[in-house]
């Protein structure tokens, strides 16, 4: 008696899923997949009961990329204390990742970039804005919405450069001296922002 | 997992992402022009309470004022 107790019940839910996953089918066939395998193997085992969801029946799938390339990449660059550029329109992010300058343009392929200490630079129609960035991610999406997250981002006018020049002076000597493995990599990454503050403000 | 790529100096050294970013945000920070140099390192100052915990009974607190230069 309890046992069709338990398919009457997981029959309802049961019934909207199925319509649901033929809402959606065409935007997540692999967890489709996943889900039909889970599905078989159980019907196997325990052919009377209703297989329960499994996650992936509960995850919302993942909005498809727009049809035509939006004409403008929306940026969200935001810091712990503030946020610089929220849901701004643009043409063009300069991204200083760990394999270079990378350039994002509106419809660019969905990447998460970490990011090294250097200059991003935002350019919309004519003006270009930089800001000196000490490290972070950029996540980029389909839907050409870039989020920019950082620590600490600075315009380039409000840096000083008698200090870059005395840090960078005073990392390249800590490098030389240093003895263990923490004091290295911490005078390694001394030189490598003071030297990228460098650039920045030369370049 | 095999490890992919070369796994970063700082990473090698021992160090976390966090005390990496933090390190490279307190340099940038001791890098800027003065009047918003001492509002940056001001930002940075961690306060908080510390108490010691002796037989299940925590000690009088301490109230500590840090920057990051230690």
């Amino acid at each position: 008696m309890f046992r069709q107790a338990t398919r009457l019940v997981a029959m309802l839910p049961r019934i909207i899923l199925s319509g649901r996953i033929r809402t959606f089918s065409s935007d997540l066939p692999a967890a489709e997949m996943a889900d039909r395998n889970f599905v078989e193997a159980w019907k196997k085992v325990v052919p009377n009961l209703e297989p329960p969801k499994t996650p992936l029946s509960f995850m919302k799938p993942r909005p498809p990329p727009p049809s035509s390339i939006p004409p403008k990449l929306t940026v969200n660059f935001v810091l712990p204390c503030a946020s610089e550029l929220s849901a701004k329109e643009v043409d063009m992010l300069i991204i200083p990742a760990t394999a270079g300058q990378m350039g994002v343009l509106p419809g660019h392929l969905s990447t998460i970039a970490e990011l090294r200490p250097g200059v991003l630079s935002v350019h919309e129609g004519n003006e270009v804005r930089k800001y000196f960035i000490s490290s972070g991610f950029a996540f980029i999406h389909a839907n050409s919405v870039a989020d920019v997250v950082t620590v600490e981002a600075v315009p380039l006018d409000r840096i000083d450069g008698s200090l870059v020049q005395k840090g960078l002076a005073e990392f390249s000597q800590k490098l030389s001296l240093a003895s263990t493995d923490m004091e290295k990599a911490e005078a390694q990454i001394g030189v490598d922002v003071h030297s990228a503050l460098n650039a920045a403000l030369s370049g | 997992m095999a490890s992919n790529a070369a796994v970063p100096f700082w990473r090698a050294a021992g160090m976390t992402y966090i005390t990496y970013s933090n390190i490279c945000a307190t340099m940038v920070r001791n890098c800027l022009k003065e009047p918003y140099r001492t509002e940056a390192l001001s930002r940075e100052k961690v306060h908080y309470s510390v108490s010691k915990w002796v037989d299940g009974n925590p000690e009088k607190p301490s109230i500590r004022s840090d920057t990051s230069q230690e």
